[in-house]
């Protein structure tokens, strides 16, 4: 982030995504899902202060567990949830209070993405009702004939080729990776600029995870901004271009993918890659396993959030709380909020 | 930073809907399918449509008139007669088949207004929670406690006793159990992630209501409404033995309360008596059998799996392949 | 050579369809497992392998029939079907589901709960049972006092343990666990994994780990299977299933799991499983296989050994076929 005013992108346009100091409530922590229930009865700050930008033709990966917030950042984005503080911005443009047609407006360009390819379909539309839905919906597409065409790209273009074959099929017929492409063709309907992916790929085989996340990747390259929620480093460090760190409603490390994970500067960000198994059996790192248990966001504690469980915390960890900034001998761009980094 | 390679082949091959496993349920509808493969259901279904054909196809298959004196009252059923004549000489038969009209007409219609209050009750009820569901369900709990047999006789006696006025006054006060059904149904399918996913495109409750929840909602409406046309037969059975028919129409309520009155028992006449509650029975059992065959269709069950134990089979191993 | 703990030959299982025709959802799985020893199961969705470790418990429902031998210490427990299987559940044999943490009694206490199978299979009772099962909870890492909480008091990682101490509780030779980690976070699962591998290596208990997951078992099993269409397609040491898969579907397994640090591209693998429920010739992996050849539609190839330890079914291992194609 740039000390004077506004970041900038490198064609000096303002961010795709810009999100300033969020704070929001959740009641239950559930998915995006559970976003839609009316007032919340606990009322705990899901998310406690997050700033971060998504850039067009850019991956964010927002890595945390469950209580981290990263399920409530999204919600806030979507506006599904109402931010109690800070600000968001599409394009410069303040959307956090927005509402009404407004908010229907805003909806065109940012679309979500669900983790559950087996829910999300609505079992009795065709394939190609369900893609047609938001062109309905918006008004898009003048006759019959231009929605069966736009509706043929969004097919082609989510890789489910020659759209022919799927147009008019249910979602019962289709595998799970196919209807998580349905899905994600049915959000590319009306071209928008950023995509919200909530764990698009926890649900699926393993074999058929690499087909979507590169279809995301691909929408990334043609410049789409693509923010993704999910709690598997692994995939976060090779499809993301950067990665944000949340533990308890705060960003605790924010860098480039590869930084983060070769260079990893906060001690949470470090346990948690060390816990990651991986591949290779001779390559298993020394499992730096955290005592306690994964927090909830109703008791957060003084100073340092992370400093109950962290192997080096020393006596000011309990009484500072560390913004982020970027560590000595760390890349620009790589931020970690530990007094000790 | 990711750098991707496919595997041979588009990853997005399209495969076979029959290589899909658990692909190609029958798409008919639920209904049909229920209708199908359970017996009890299709002998319900059947006996209901021979019924309708039989109030519909009346004047054609009833021997004789419905007010047409063939004989002196309480003639025992005979060859000519085969269930006997009335206390006006009017051939049972066909009284019972020109009944089969009225009564039918008043459960079907009845149901049907029936069907539309719950059902929206129970839509909106279920769909927008908060305000709207607290007052709808207080509204519902208000009928639900009303006793419909005194408050029918009520009606009755105030607004006169006209064919439109019984069906109204039965729809108006069996449409209670629809909504909350109903409701309880919408409530689980507005947490469904497509119904979430659609709100997130920004569409419309309306066109959410119309073209997502409603369609989930229907098999359940379907099977509600043909039990509530059981009720509503029985209901206007029930009212025009207690002389709250529309006098100038035969119904099969119409027919017994008839024998009571002109004292059929007294000269043992159960020929004036037994057909009509045989009839009414018989479509209430049918309307019962199809309407429960289908709501249990539509219940998720629990499928006990693994954590049962259960008899498996022992067999021999395969012929080893000859390769 | 001592007798294995547990040995599977030549297992099958079908089950009836309701439309009629059977599922051929096991197709002669055979493995042997040594005392202390930890194996995997791996494979994707539908490839066989809950039902596998289900058959091994005999936890199969009236729909299924099965055939082959499995053999608890020489014991064939299948022989009598249900009589023979019975006395050997959760005794010698016991099993922690998928989903297991979620599927406690609500209304009973957590103590309780654990102390039902010792009841039920006459171990220990009262005062007694209730001693074994504040060890049991320490054993898995709880505090002793929390066997009088309820369910809902115990986080997620907390009731997994919970619900790997009720199927220690009659103390049994071999614990199946299928996919034990698959709800928790990364760090609960580290603690989870850490746990099972301390039970097999101090208390000799055998492991048998069902995942989708290859990471997972690399890290915690010494051998695995690797399963696909209702057969074990590769086994071996993991070490030797990671640097030198003998089957295609192993090698483009590895290569579909992204890994943390190797930036090797991320592959996937194109088409569907094949159906079950009909007879197959040939390979049936040959459709999505990268490497197929002549004889891979034809003629289905054996699990064979290409090494002390390690068997695949795949022809690219037969000499004889590769050079006359």
């Amino acid at each position: 982030m740039s000390e004077e005013g506004r970041p900038r992108s490198d064609d000096g346009r303002p961010p795709l995504l810009e999100v300033e100091n969020l704070v929001a409530r959740f009641a239950v922590p559930r998915g995006v899902v559970g976003a839609f229930r009316g007032r919340p009865k606990l009322a705990v700050r899901a998310v406690d202060g997050v700033s971060f930008i998504v850039r067009e033709g850019e991956l964010l990966a927002l890595v945390g567990e469950s209580g981290s917030g990263k399920t409530t950042t999204a919600q806030s984005i979507l506006r599904l949830v109402k931010p109690e503080a800070g600000t968001i911005r599409f394009r410069g443009d303040d959307i956090t209070g927005i509402s009404g047609r407004e908010l229907r407006a805003l909806r065109r360009h940012v679309q979500l993405i669900f983790q559950d390819p087996y829910e999300s379909l609505d079992p009795r539309f065709r394939v190609r009702a369900t893609i047609e839905e938001p062109l309905l919906v918006h008004g898009e597409g003048g006759g019959k004939a231009d929605r069966d065409r736009l509706v043929r790209e969004a097919l082609e273009r989510a890789g489910l080729t020659p759209p022919e074959l799927f147009l008019e099929r249910y979602p019962h017929e289709l595998s799970g990776g196919q209807r998580q492409r349905v899905a994600i063709a049915a959000s590319l309907a009306l071209s928008p600029e950023l995509l919200v992916a909530d764990e698009p790929v926890s649900m699926l085989d393993v074999s058929v995870r690499a087909g979507i996340l590169s279809l995301l990747d691909e929408l990334r390259r043609s410049g789409l901004g693509i923010l993704m929620i999910t709690h598997d480093l692994s995939t976060a460090a090779h499809f993301a271009d950067r990665i944000a760190v949340m533990y308890l409603g705060r960003i605790v490390e924010e860098g480039p993918a590869r930084e983060v994970v070769h260079n990893p500067r906060h001690p949470y960000t470090k346990a948690l890659l060390s816990v990651v198994p991986q591949r290779d059996p001779r390559r298993q790192t020394q499992p730096e396993i955290l005592r306690g248990e994964t927090p909830n966001p109703v008791n957060i504690p003084p100073g340092c959030r992370f400093n109950p469980r962290c192997p080096i915390a020393i006596p000011e960890c309990r009484t500072t709380d560390p913004d982020l900034r970027v560590p000595a001998g760390a890349k620009r761009g790589h931020q970690a909020a530990c007094i000790r980094a | 930073m990711s750098t991707i390679a496919s595997g041979p082949g588009a990853a997005g091959a399209p495969t076979d809907p029959s290589d899909v496993p658990g692909g190609g349920r029958g798409r008919g509808g639920v209904v049909w399918s229920v209708l199908r493969s359970r017996p009890q259901a299709a002998i319900g279904g059947t006996v209901l449509v021979l019924t309708i054909l039989v109030a519909v196809f009346a004047p054609l298959l009833a021997p004789y008139g419905p007010r047409e004196k063939v004989g002196p009252p309480f003639a025992p059923p005979s060859s000519a007669y085969p269930l006997g004549l009335d206390d006006g000489g009017v051939d049972m038969l066909s009284l019972i088949i020109y009944g089969s009209r009225v009564s039918l007409v008043v459960g079907f219609a009845a149901a049907a207004v029936a069907m539309l209050i719950g059902g929206s009750v129970g839509i909106l009820a279920g769909y927008f929670g908060g305000k709207t569901d607290i007052t709808l369900m207080r509204v519902t709990d208000y009928f639900l406690v009303i006793p419909d047999v005194p408050l029918m006789i009520v009606i009755a006696a105030i607004w006169g006793r006209s064919l439109t006025n019984i069906i109204i006054i039965i729809g108006v006060i069996y449409w209670t159990g629809t909504a909350r059904i109903i409701r309880a149904q919408v409530k689980s399918v507005r947490e469904r992630v497509y119904v979430r996913r659609a709100q997130a495109l920004g569409a419309s409750d309306s066109r959410i209501i119309f073209r997502h929840v409603l369609p989930q909602v229907a098999p359940l409406l379907v099977a509600n409404t043909v039990l509530t046309v059981a009720v509503a037969i029985f209901a206007e059975t029930a009212l025009a033995f207690l002389g709250l028919g529309d006098p100038s129409l035969i119904s099969w309520g119409r027919l017994i309360e008839n024998a009571f009155v002109s004292n059929a028992i007294t000269v043992d006449a159960w020929w004036a008596i037994a057909p009509p509650g045989i009839a009414v029975a018989v479509v209430i059992l049918a309307c019962t059998m199809l309407g429960t065959a289908i709501e249990d269709a539509l219940n998720p069950r629990l499928r006990v799996g693994h954590l049962s134990v259960r008899r498996f089979r022992l067999r021999p191993l395969p012929a080893k392949d000859p390769q | 050579m001592t007798e294995p703990v547990l040995a599977v030959e030549d297992l099958h299982v079908w089950f009836d369809l309701e439309q009629g025709g059977e599922l051929h959802a096991v197709q002669g799985v055979s493995l042997a497992l040594q005392t202390g020893e930890r194996f995997g199961f791996v494979g994707e969705s539908g490839c066989g392998k809950t039902t596998t470790i289900l058959a091994l418990m005999g936890l199969l429902p009236s729909s299924a029939s099965v055939a082959g031998r499995v053999l608890l210490e020489g014991e064939d427990i299948l022989a009598d079907g249900e009589e023979s299987v019975s006395p050997h559940r959760w005794t010698d044999i016991a099993m922690v589901f998928q989903g297991a943490m979620n599927a406690f009694n609500p209304v009973k206490r957590v103590g309780e709960q654990i102390a039902e199978p010792m009841k039920l299979h006459e171990i220990a009772e009262g005062r007694t049972a209730r001693r074994q099962v504040g060890e049991l909870l320490e054993r898995v890492g709880i505090p002793a006092a929390r066997a009088s909480s309820y369910p809902h008091e115990f986080s997620g990682g907390m009731r997994q343990r919970a619900a790997i101490a009720m199927a220690l509780a009659c103390k049994p030779k071999v614990l199946l666990a299928d996919e034990p980690t698959t709800a928790l976070d990364v760090m609960v699962q580290a603690q989870i994994l850490q746990l099972l591998i301390g039970l097999a290596d101090d208390f000799g208990l055998t492991l048998v780990l069902v995942t989708h997951d290859l990471p997972i078992v690399a890290q915690v099993c010494s051998r695995a299977a690797v399963m696909y269409a209702g057969e074990i397609v590769e086994i071996g040491a993991t070490d030797t299933l990671y640097h030198d898969p003998r089957h295609p579907y192993t090698r483009l397994l590895f290569a579909a799991t992204p890994d943390l640090y190797d930036e090797e591209p991320v592959l996937s693998i194109p088409g569907t499983p094949p159906r079950l429920d009909r007879e197959l010739v040939g390979c049936p992996f040959a459709p999505r296989c990268d490497r197929a050849f002549a004889p891979c539609d034809r003629v289905k190839p054996r699990l064979v050994a290409t090494d002390t330890g390690h068997s695949a079914a795949c022809h690219l291992n037969d000499p004889a076929l590769k050079a006359a194609s």
